[in-house]
């Protein structure tokens, strides 16, 4: 019925579509399921899709490597957090790996101030970053099958 | 206190407690500069062009939703204001596509009229913003995302007005954008055409495409008029330049439509301009047309018809009116029919969409016509609607009842063997089968009766023959209903109770419930409905048909049916005739005449030889075509009066060009009974007449002159004939029009009939049996078919598949099969099949669709290509002598 409006229920739903695609975006095909679960138009469900930086339309790596780019982490440093990262992963920002196992995005405020510069991959957030830390945070993931 | 005392720019008003100062300011005619804000949507409030200041709070507050309280004081402008307002306007106008010269909204746009308004110059930001390609998928509407404010104007409406929520907002910020469904084309969206968005966007944004370069707002000249299609009877304001239809818009004053529109009022004009139109009179000479002088035309009509009458009596001759024309020329049709024919052989194609309502209500109540008012519905608690696919058939309405079940908590219970648009927006939905109606509403009559839930003393009070009803609604019981309709049991309950608990029941329905044997049954058993919970006579309740063609009601309530003059007076009674017979100053034949079907029959028989059909096409309308062509072709003499060179006037011997709604003056009546006054906006094309002058022309050639001025004249003698129509005067219907019964000059006109008494005394209640449809399906033909409209097209398609956008958007017909029955067909969408009937058979393409039932087909019927009513039978109501459409059997096979 088209009369249901559940709101609501469409962030939690386009997560959950997004987190289970291996390439860590929302297909067309869950959009319009969500919009059918959801009781909203196909415009209403894309509208909130693209409001929101945590959803993607466009397939991602299956790490999304989103640093912080507010004032704290830019103060701290985050432009070369990106720039190592660039470096080692051999791609700019908004990209995604040949090898279609990471991307790289800029975000704003992850909410951990007091540990900038911040990043957050996937749903886990690391504060502190150092070259060094980042670098085995990598070495961690790519041993990850 | 409910009023507010409140002071803008120093000047005293009042003002409605919980309105906001925009609203007061309009009100009084007070300008507040505003752009998101538009009368009739909900408020956005994001702009920020409506600051004001208000005495006592610090800053500006936006006029759209700040509501008024006692004693504030406002202040719509000074140079803080303005200064502030100029800043926004600049920002919106450093990301716009400053396209004015040749932009189709110049002259009407909103934010060129506050740039200048405010005198901004020069604009403070560099003007930076990449250039967007326009979108122009669709057939009406073109996007030039460049010219887009995003004031969401046409979002609201979208999602408010037509309920379709095809356009919203994606992104953010900066780099904000209006999409259509996934960001797609239009045209791959669910957009019905319906153009809301264009009339609500302040820019240049949403325009008409089609009327691309044909002319500037200043340019055209605006004729307010009624919109030729459907019973709706939208109020449309015609922009025309060069004698031209360049552009429609839905007048906001409008009583019904409220400047809302569906795609055939907006978009569907062009027909009228049409090559093909019929421009001068034409005579069948050894079976080819050749063009004539109207004087040879009319007296060879008139010579023809007269030999006729003389040779085989007046019986002989047939008149079938028009729906689609006014009301004044329906009346000269049927007084020249009964006149200069001398017989009362005249009916319309009411008879094929309404008679079993007119019957049915007339006995019921006293008057067949829908009881209340289209605005009442959102005084309703619970509509009710069967038979009636409202979405497709009468679009504003169905908008409406969709806006209800949205936005204002109304409950639809929907009843209807096909899912339609309505179903996805019901509480309820009972899916019957088809011609089983009888049956279901005596069950839901019964589990009322039982629970008590029925209003006891509307029915001691006010209505008769309740015990008899109540017998027979006794032995309908939930699961003998169960067995003969398929409806569930709990389902049928549950419809039953919601109903039947409603302080205000509406029940709309329209063709599905009509055009069935039983059709009056049916009406009948709404009415005991009704009736059995004190659902008439109060607003937002009643027994509501929604009728068909533009003036179908005003047809029927001027008298071109074969048994009644108009105002549904009795031809069989004698006093009724003699005050006809005094006013016109000739005898009357007293004997009631014959309906349209009835009236074919007997041309096959060859007991009617002459036919004057006025702007009807029986040969796609009627049922059993071959059988309708058999008749035609053994008349001696067919005449038929219309715009185009229908199927039906190319049998025809004489043909007459009449005019379409732009070039005529007259009356409408829609479906909830309202007069509307028709303006007429361009000449005659060609050497077309308006049809109430070729009337005249013949009547006069037949030796009974008629000598009226203008349709306006011909009201002042309906008025004094007609009691329904008695205080209906053309100067008294500017505007809102009036609704009848409205008896006298001083009548102000009815909204809503049967206020605490029955037009006919007391409700009366009929014990209504469920019969089976005349024909069902069987080995051989294993089928059900049932037929209907779709959206884009009207009736028999002459007028709507003559314009480029509705036939562009629907060029061709459909039959509509379930998955199942298509899988055992081994057949795929778009395939091609033959259904045949045992009356005729044809080939259609097919779509697979959940829409229908398994057993059950779906054909629309306005394609000469594909014609349904090949097919359909033409077994009758006995009452109303309705043919039933709804119900026949087919066989479909691969091709
Ligand atoms: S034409 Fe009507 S349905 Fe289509 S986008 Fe505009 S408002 Fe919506
Ligand atoms: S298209 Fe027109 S109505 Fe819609 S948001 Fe843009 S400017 Fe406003
Ligand atoms: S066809 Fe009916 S609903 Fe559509 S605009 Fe015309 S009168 Fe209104
Ligand atoms: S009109 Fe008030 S904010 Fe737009």
């Amino acid at each position: 019925m088209k009369l249901r409006n559940k709101e609501k229920d469409v962030i939690a739903l386009l997560n959950k579509a997004q987190r289970e695609n291996k390439h860590n975006y929302i297909t067309e095909d869950k959009l319009k399921l969500t919009a059918q679960e959801a009781g909203l138009s196909y415009s209403e469900v894309y509208g909130v899709a693209t409001f929101y930086s945590l959803f993607s339309l466009k397939p991602r790596g299956e790490y999304v490597i989103q640093v912080c780019d507010s004032g704290p982490c830019h103060l701290m440093g985050s432009k070369s957090i990106f720039k190592v990262l660039e470096k080692e992963l051999k791609i700019k920002v908004g990209e995604t790996t040949a090898d279609g196992r990471f991307t790289l995005e800029e975000v704003s405020c992850l909410g951990i101030c007091n540990e900038a510069p911040a990043m957050m991959i996937n749903e886990k957030v690391c504060g502190n970053l150092t070259p060094q830390k980042i670098r085995e945070i990598l070495r961690e993931l790519r041993k990850k099958k | 206190m409910n009023t507010v005392n409140l002071t803008i720019n120093g000047k005293l008003v009042q003002a409605e407690k919980g309105s906001t100062i925009m609203e007061v300011a309009l009100a009084n005619g007070i300008k507040i500069p505003h752009l998101c804000y538009e009368k009739g949507l909900s408020i956005a409030g994001s702009c920020r062009l409506c600051m004001v200041k208000i005495k006592g709070r610090p800053g500006m507050e936006a006029a759209c939703t700040t509501e008024v309280v006692e004693k504030m004081k406002v202040i719509t402008s000074d140079e803080e204001i303005d200064e502030a307002r100029k800043l926004i306007v600049e920002l919106i106008l450093s990301e716009h596509k400053h396209d004015c010269l040749v932009c189709e909204s110049n002259g009407q746009c909103e934010l060129q009229d506050l740039a200048y308004e405010l005198g901004i110059e020069k604009i403070r930001f560099p003007v930076s913003k990449s250039i967007e390609p326009t979108e122009d998928s669709s057939q009406v509407i073109l996007k030039d995302p460049n010219k887009c404010i995003l004031c969401g104007r046409c979002v609201r409406a979208c999602a408010e007005i037509t309920v379709q929520r095809v356009l919203d907002f994606a992104a953010r910020g900066s780099g904000t954008f209006l999409i259509s469904g996934l960001d797609q084309p239009l045209v791959d969206t669910d957009c019905v055409s319906c153009g809301a968005c264009i009339q609500t966007c302040p820019t240049g944004a949403l325009t008409e495409k089609l009327a691309r370069f044909q002319g500037r707002s200043w340019e055209f000249r605006k004729v307010q008029t009624i919109c030729p299609y459907c019973g709706v009877g939208c109020q449309i304001e015609l922009n025309i330049k060069n004698d031209k239809i360049v552009k429609v818009y839905g007048v906001e004053e409008g009583p019904d439509n409220k400047g809302h529109l569906c795609v055939k009022g907006r978009f569907g004009f062009d027909y009228v301009h049409h090559k093909d139109r019929l421009t001068t009179p034409l005579i069948k000479h050894n079976g080819k047309f050749e063009e004539a002088s109207w004087d040879g035309a009319l007296n060879l009509v008139a010579t023809k018809f007269k030999e006729l009458k003389d040779k085989y009596g007046s019986d002989a001759l047939a008149g079938l009116s028009s729906a689609k024309c006014t009301n004044e020329e329906n009346y000269l049709f049927q007084k020249f029919i009964r006149i200069c024919f001398g017989t009362n052989n005249v009916d319309h194609c009411a008879r094929l969409c309404h008679a079993s309502t007119v019957a049915g209500l007339s006995r019921a109540f006293g008057s067949g016509a829908m009881t209340n008012s289209i605005w009442e519905f959102e005084k309703a608690d619970v509509i009710l609607v069967t038979g009636s696919n409202t979405t497709e058939t009468h679009p504003v309405i169905g908008n409406y009842f969709k806006h209800l079940a949205a936005y204002n908590g109304t409950k639809l219970i929907v009843v209807d063997p096909r899912a339609i648009e309505l179903t996805e927006y019901a509480e309820i939905w009972l899916r019957q089968k088809s011609g089983t109606d009888v049956a279901w509403i005596n069950g839901l009559m019964n589990v009322i009766i039982n629970e008590g839930l029925y209003n006891k003393e509307f029915v001691e009070n006010r209505t008769e023959n309740f015990d008899e009803f109540r017998k027979v609604v006794s032995k309908y019981t939930p699961g003998k209903v169960e067995k003969i309709t398929g409806i569930p049991e709990e389902k049928l309950i549950a419809a039953a109770r919601m109903y039947g608990k409603a302080d205000r029941g509406s029940i709309v329905f329209a063709m599905g419930i009509t055009q069935h044997t039983t059709g009056t049954d049916n009406v009948l058993s709404l009415a005991n409905l009704a009736m059995l919970c004190g659902n008439v006579g109060r607003e937002g309740t009643g027994v509501n048909p929604l009728r068909g063609q533009n003036n179908v009601q005003g047809a029927c309530d001027l008298g071109a049916l074969p048994d009644v003059y108009p105002g549904y007076q009795k031809v069989s009674k004698a006093q009724v005739r003699e005050n006809f017979e005094t006013t016109w100053g000739v005898k009357l034949p007293p004997k009631e005449g014959l309906t349209v079907v009835e009236i074919i029959d007997a041309a096959s028989k060859g007991e009617i030889k002459g036919l004057y059909i006025m702007g009807e096409n029986p040969m796609l309308s009627d049922p059993n075509l071959n059988h309708v062509r058999e008749g035609l072709e053994n008349l001696d003499f067919l005449v038929v009066q219309d715009i185009f060179l229908t199927e039906t006037a190319e049998l025809a011997d004489v043909v007459l060009p009449g005019v379409s709604f732009a070039e005529k003056e007259g009356t409408f009546t829609n479906t909830c009974r309202r007069i509307q006054l028709l303006h007429k906006a361009i000449p005659p094309i060609g050497k077309s007449r308006e049809d109430w002058k070729i009337i005249m022309e013949i009547s006069k050639r037949m030796g009974y002159p008629m000598a009226y001025h203008s349709p306006g004249e011909i009201m002042d003698e309906i008025a004094s004939l007609t009691p329904i129509y008695g205080g209906v005067h053309f100067d008294r219907l500017g505007g809102q029009g009036l609704q009848w019964p409205c008896p006298s000059r001083e009548h102000p006109g009815t909204p809503y009939l049967h206020k605490d008494k029955f037009t006919r005394g007391k409700g009366l209640f009929t014990p209504v049996d469920y019969i089976p449809p005349a024909e069902l399906p069987d080995e051989e033909y294993p089928f059900l078919l049932s037929t209907g409209r779709v959206l884009y097209h009207f009736h028999t398609g002459s007028l709507s598949r003559r314009s480029k956008p509705l036939d562009g958007i629907a060029p061709e017909g459909f039959l509509e099969i379930s998955p199942q029955d298509a899988k055992k067909l081994r057949i795929k969408n778009n395939d091609w099949v033959r259904v045949s009937s045992r009356r005729g058979k044809l080939k259609v393409k097919v779509k697979i669709t959940h829409h229908v039932d398994k057993g059950v087909v779906f054909m629309t019927f306005h394609f000469a290509e594909s014609a349904a009513n090949l097919l359909t039978s033409d077994a009758l109501d006995p009452v109303a002598k309705i043919p039933e459409y709804k119900v026949s059997a087919v066989k479909i096979e691969r091709i």
